[in-house]
């Protein structure tokens, strides 16, 4: 392992780790907010932290 | 229910027939693999000019349990040889334990086959069992077309089975038991409603979802059984191997593509309510969006599973790197709070591929009224 591809892993841990958050904390808003639609977002916080985590493994695994 | 068990044991035992049939070449086989083995790295560390330390030798166990093997080695000098089936000009088909024997070349039909200890793949050579590598370290020599049953093979077989004997008998169940679910099936029920409740009806529709129940089903409950069967200590890793997801993306690329509706299509090739030139621009990006969606699952699902074994392999590796009281409990506890997550992560993969693949039929099957 090179240190470019250490330094890019690093900074695409943050990046992904920064978008799961960023959507983490508004889904928990939005359950606290409306605690009955906990389910649906629940749902839809799953998918798009999958849909994330997709690009930050397959950028990973590029590196 | 019980008929079905015995079924099971049956297959079982039948394994385990071949298995003591092997078992007088186990005790050699299983020498031989870790004499290959340090003999291997010594290889390796007298080739490199350097001596061969700790965290090398857990990073080539690591990279050894994520490959596929002609043997199911389970524990020390407990397994069992695997079939090999080769295509070359002719049918090859041979016990693996072959392999172990003298100088760990086979000669089936006049044809020599060794195995590469650095990948595990079967290569031609002649009588000398000789294995040419490149200045790279890849094998040069030619390959066989390699239909065997490899661990892998075997253990979605294994799957494949305990899947048929659980659902066949709760679908069973429901008539014999007017209309109760019995047995250990009555666990999935639950599953299943939640499948067809929850992922296929919202995102495909009242409508069309019932075409697609089979296929959601099945991909969830082998996605899940595999990964489970992942975090035993048989030190198998289905998921992880790119092949196995590569397949499950293609099945659900075709299966969206051949039930998809003149709307896709149209949504694709000539988007409505964008301005003219709009269009030619899009077409190309969702041309290509139809593509990448597969390439994301695929992906997905691959990098998931085989972190997570790399990650729980690492840590229980840390032990022999600490060499000191701190690293076993250390390690142990890390261990166990991050099996406790590969569990919850095995499942939420299964989740996330059906209900994306469920995404992708929804999209496919939709009719819009609006235009």
């Amino acid at each position: 392992m090179t240190i470019p591809s250490i330094v890019g892993a690093g900074l695409i841990v943050i990046g992904a780790g920064l978008g799961i958050g960023k959507i983490g904390g508004s889904a928990m808003d939005a359950i606290a907010r409306q605690p009955e639609a906990s389910g649906k977002i629940q749902t839809a916080m799953l998918i798009a932290a999958a849909l994330i985590e997709g690009i930050g493994f397959a950028a990973l695994f590029a590196g | 229910m019980l008929n079905k068990i015995y079924i099971f044991i049956a297959v079982i035992a039948l394994f385990s027939v071949s298995n003591t049939f092997a078992q007088e070449h186990n005790e050699h086989v299983v020498k031989t693999i870790s004499h290959d083995e340090n003999k291997k790295h010594i290889d390796e560390s007298t080739h490199h000019g350097e001596k061969l330390n700790l965290k090398d030798q857990i990073k080539a166990d690591i990279k050894h349990h994520l490959q596929d093997s002609h043997d199911f080695h389970i524990w020390k000098n407990i397994g069992f040889p695997l079939p090999v089936i080769l295509w070359d000009e002719g049918l090859h088909v041979f016990l693996s334990s072959k392999f172990h024997e003298g100088n760990g070349v086979v000669e089936s039909n006049g044809k020599y086959y060794a195995i590469s200890h650095g990948n595990g793949h079967i290569y031609k050579t002649d009588a000398s069992g000789e294995i040419e590598h490149n200045e790279k370290g890849y094998e040069t020599n030619d390959k066989p077309l390699d239909l065997s049953i490899t661990k892998t093979v075997f253990m979605i077989m294994i799957t494949a089975l305990l899947m048929f004997l659980l659902f066949t008998s709760l679908a069973k169940s429901y008539t014999k038991n007017g209309g109760i679910a019995k047995g250990f099936g009555r666990l999935m029920e639950p599953i299943i409603l939640y499948i067809r409740d929850d992922i296929a009806i919202p995102n495909i529709g009242q409508k069309e979802y019932k075409k697609y129940m089979p296929y959601l089903l099945t991909v969830f409950f082998f996605v899940w059984f595999v990964n489970l069967f992942g975090l035993t200590p048989l030190g198998i890793n289905i998921t992880g191997n790119i092949a196995i997801t590569f397949t499950l993306a293609i099945i659900t690329y075709l299966i969206t593509t051949f039930t998809a509706k003149k709307d896709y299509w149209k949504h694709i090739f000539w988007m409505p309510g964008v301005p003219t030139p709009m269009k030619f621009v899009l077409a190309p990006i969702e041309l290509l969006g139809t593509l990448i969606k597969p390439f994301s699952l695929m992906i997905r699902l691959y990098a998931n599973m085989k972190a997570g074994h790399v990650v729980l392999m690492s840590i229980i590796g840390l032990m022999f790197v600490f060499k000191s009281w701190i690293g076993s409990p250390l390690s142990f506890g890390l261990a166990f709070a991050l099996s406790l997550l590969e569990l919850l992560v095995a499942a939420l993969q299964a989740y996330i591929f059906t209900m994306l693949s469920a995404l992708y039929f929804g999209a496919a099957s939709e009719e819009h009224e609006h235009h």
